[in-house]
């Protein structure tokens, strides 16, 4: 016990030159792991003067990606959002792969008579938890559980544990239109039109004619018979149909969160990959909100889910969404999981942010996971056309550019990062101006932004304290058109947000209601496109007098 | 999505009635609404109308499957029914033939019954009558014709085949890409 602790003590900090030079075993960098943990726990204790932080981390990412064989883009992302301790649970939980579990399927049977079935033919289950009343796990088996003759039947259906959450967070009703944009394998649309009781009609949408297969094949098997199945691009969806009254997106991933299933993910993933899926969740997030419909008596709700761990793929998606759209976050409805992250390195998202789930292997011993489940309030979209479809047109081209960013990655004489850059930023409209890293830039065009809507509050000070009482239901409201490049508009300053958020429920009330000819033309003041101005007077004299007394009354009360 | 033309609706049910005989009725009069028979690339589709008319959005390149697929039309104008129709053929089924327990597997290969195989039959099927076959516990596990009637069943040899294979659920695992 002395020794080690000795031996801790005096951990120095390896010479560059010998390091590169001597190999060293897994045992020792497993030990070297321990050491820096330690160093880093008591920072001011244990530390070496002439070495930074900085520099035990690098060292410390460095042995962690050769340990858990990782690259470092991957790491870093993960020592970004685990504190240290709960990062070395996680890895290690990462390595392990999750216990096997299926889920009945109560069109066809019970849980109970199932297990029983299942006992019979020699395998060995339980029930999955208190949380669910339709799944089972498996510690052992004697025949293969994907052909049995009650897996044949269509008894139930093998999947994570993880997969049934955005299910039951979407907790479709009977007699509802439903849909599943990324369906394949089915899984998920299956429980779904369980729950339905195969009542009402399940769109299972998805892109790849391949994977559509095993929809068909599932849904028949587990004996579905509401389902529309088709092969459509998601992010055209709101060209074939509109008014559903939920969807469930369970988004295209980079799959960080099933490193036990598939490791290749460990070490293939860099940020360009992140980059492109990003920016697809976003166009299909925006496309599912799009085609909910928000006046549904039962419904109006999108649950989006991810197998991914990744912030990039969740939380940012998400505060994107509730800037461009009307929509707000609710509960899940699950009672277990952790808080969905606010605030993330410099980033700030929206504070109702904490209403989505993420799952952990090393918390809840399922697949990394994540659910927010958002619910539209207004059909209207709070944008122009114009901007509507430059954000189509960004995002597009963010995929794209991502795509093409990969084809010369592919020559490894171009992967410097400057390059990168480059292409990015093309020459030309920044020729001659000093070259600014990307945090600066951001800053410069933040700061440009935040002084247009500062000065827009001011004028809306005096009205603001009427409306307190809504505060809740307005909360996610987001009218600004955001200006920002795709890589800024998800970075909040932490003063802009309260601000903005009144602000812009201000702007949602008056588009509502318009009070009086004041308040319009202080809207059209706010609003910058032209369109709008003259929409929203058309409205105006829409309304007969009558119904204006009444909107009085309502913001009044 | 297209109706089937009166020749195809003819040979349809034709094949319907000979494992459910008079039941088919029950499939087209439903007190919880209109089902209709479809045709979509050679396949039969059997669906409510409320379905149905919904997923005319669709463009017919990208539509895959709507309700449930009954079988497929070849291009000799046979129609092959196909497992899937099991969900309906098995609630209205009115021959049975069970399997043991030891014989299942091998009947979800794909292999024909022969008499030992065979656990119960239903009384006074014909030879070549269709039926659909059930586990000893009552679950459905494919369709066949019967080989032998019911009564030379009961003196025939234990190696003799008593129904021959059609189709059965372990197709869903080894024909998933034919099927669909």
């Amino acid at each position: 016990m002395q020794m080690s602790i000795d031996h801790q003590e005096i951990f120095s900090f390896p010479d560059n030159d010998s390091e590169e030079n001597k190999e060293i075993t897994l045992q020792e960098i497993q030990q070297r792991i321990k050491d820096i943990t330690l160093v880093l726990s008591d920072f001011k204790k244990y530390r070496q003067e002439n070495h930074s932080r900085t520099e035990y981390l690098d060292l410390l990412r460095h042995d962690l990606c050769i340990y858990y064989s990782y690259n470092d883009f991957l790491m870093g992302k993960l020592m970004d959002m685990f504190p240290l301790t709960e990062l070395m649970e996680y890895l290690e939980a990462s390595e392990v792969p999750r216990p096997l579990t299926i889920r009945t399927n109560s069109l066809k049977t019970r849980r109970r008579d199932l297990a029983a079935a299942l006992i019979n033919r020699g395998v060995n289950l339980d029930p999955l938890g208190k949380w669910t009343k339709v799944g089972l796990v498996v510690y052992s088996s004697q025949v293969p559980l994907g052909a049995t003759p009650e897996y044949l039947a269509g008894h139930y259906m093998i999947q994570g544990a993880s997969s049934l959450l955005p299910v039951m967070a979407l907790a479709p009703q009977e007699n509802e239109r439903v849909l599943d944009m990324c369906s394949a394998p089915g899984g998920k649309g299956s429980h779904i039109a369980s729950i339905m009781k195969n009542t009402g009609v399940l769109f299972a949408n998805d892109a790849n004619r391949e994977r559509i297969k095993a929809v068909v094949a599932n849904f028949h098997r587990l004996g579905v018979i509401n389902a529309i199945i088709s092969c459509e691009d998601g992010c055209k969806f709101r060209n074939v149909m509109t008014g559903f009254d939920r969807i469930l997106l369970d988004a295209p991933c980079t799959g960080t969160g099933v490193v036990a299933k598939d490791p290749s993910v460990k070490s293939t993933k860099n940020e360009v990959d992140v980059q492109r899926c990003y920016n697809l969740q976003r166009k299909l997030l925006l496309t599912a909100i799009d085609c909910v419909d928000a006046k549904s008596k039962t419904g109006g709700y999108i649950v989006y889910s991810t197998c991914s761990v990744l912030p990039e793929e969740n939380e940012w998606v998400i505060d994107y969404a509730l800037k461009k759209r009307n929509v707000k976050l609710v509960p899940t409805g699950l009672d277990f999981g952790v808080e969905g992250f606010t605030k993330y390195r410099q980033y700030r998202f929206h504070p109702s942010l904490n209403l989505t789930r993420r799952y952990y292997p090393h918390t809840h011993n399922m697949d990394g996971f994540y659910v927010a489940k958002l619910k539209k309030f207004s059909n209207t979209i709070p944008m122009t056309k114009e901007q509507q479809e430059a954000d189509e047109k960004e995002l597009d081209e963010a995929i794209t550019n991502a795509e093409s960013v990969v084809n010369k990655n592919t020559d490894p004489m171009e992967k410097s990062v400057h390059e990168e850059n480059e292409l990015r930023r093309p020459l030309g409209k920044h020729a001659g101006k000093p070259n600014l890293s990307e945090v600066e830039i951001d800053l410069k065009k933040r700061k440009l932004v935040e002084s247009k809507t500062k000065y827009i509050a001011n004028e809306f000070e005096k009205p603001l304290k009427v409306q307190k009482k809504h505060k809740v239901d307005h909360k996610t409201v987001s009218l600004t058109p955001s200006k920002k490049s795709k890589n800024t508009e998800l970075k909040v300053n932490k003063s802009d947000i309260p601000q903005n958020g009144r602000e812009e429920e201000q702007q949602a009330k008056n588009l509502k209601v318009p009070k009086t000819k004041k308040m319009v033309e202080n809207l059209s003041n706010v609003l910058e496109g032209k369109p709008q101005r003259k929409e929203n007077k058309i409205k105006m004299k829409s309304k007969t007098i009558g119904q204006l007394k009444k909107d009085k009354k309502k913001i009044k009360n | 999505m297209k109706r089937l033309s009166d020749e195809r609706a003819k040979i349809l049910f034709e094949k319907l009635s000979k494992y459910i005989g008079t039941n088919v009725k029950q499939l087209i009069d439903r007190p919880d609404g209109t089902y209709c028979f479809r045709e979509h690339r050679d396949r039969v589709y059997y669906v409510s109308e409320r379905i149905l008319k919904l997923s005319e959005c669709f463009g017919p390149e990208k539509l895959v499957c709507v309700g449930t697929c009954f079988g497929k039309f070849s291009k000799t104008n046979k129609l092959k029914f196909h497992i899937t129709a099991l969900y309906y053929l098995a609630p209205y089924a009115q021959y049975k033939v069970w399997v043991k327990p030891s014989f299942e597997q091998q009947y979800l290969y794909g292999n024909h019954i022969a008499k030992s195989g065979l656990g119960r039959i239903t009384e006074n099927a014909g030879q070549y009558q269709g039926v659909v076959v059930y586990s000893m516990n009552d679950l459905p596990l494919g369709f066949g014709v019967l080989a032998r009637s019911t009564t030379e069943c009961k003196t025939a040899d234990p190696m003799t085949t008593v129904c021959f294979h059609q189709s059965d659920i372990g197709e869903y695992i080894r024909s998933e890409d034919t099927l669909f």
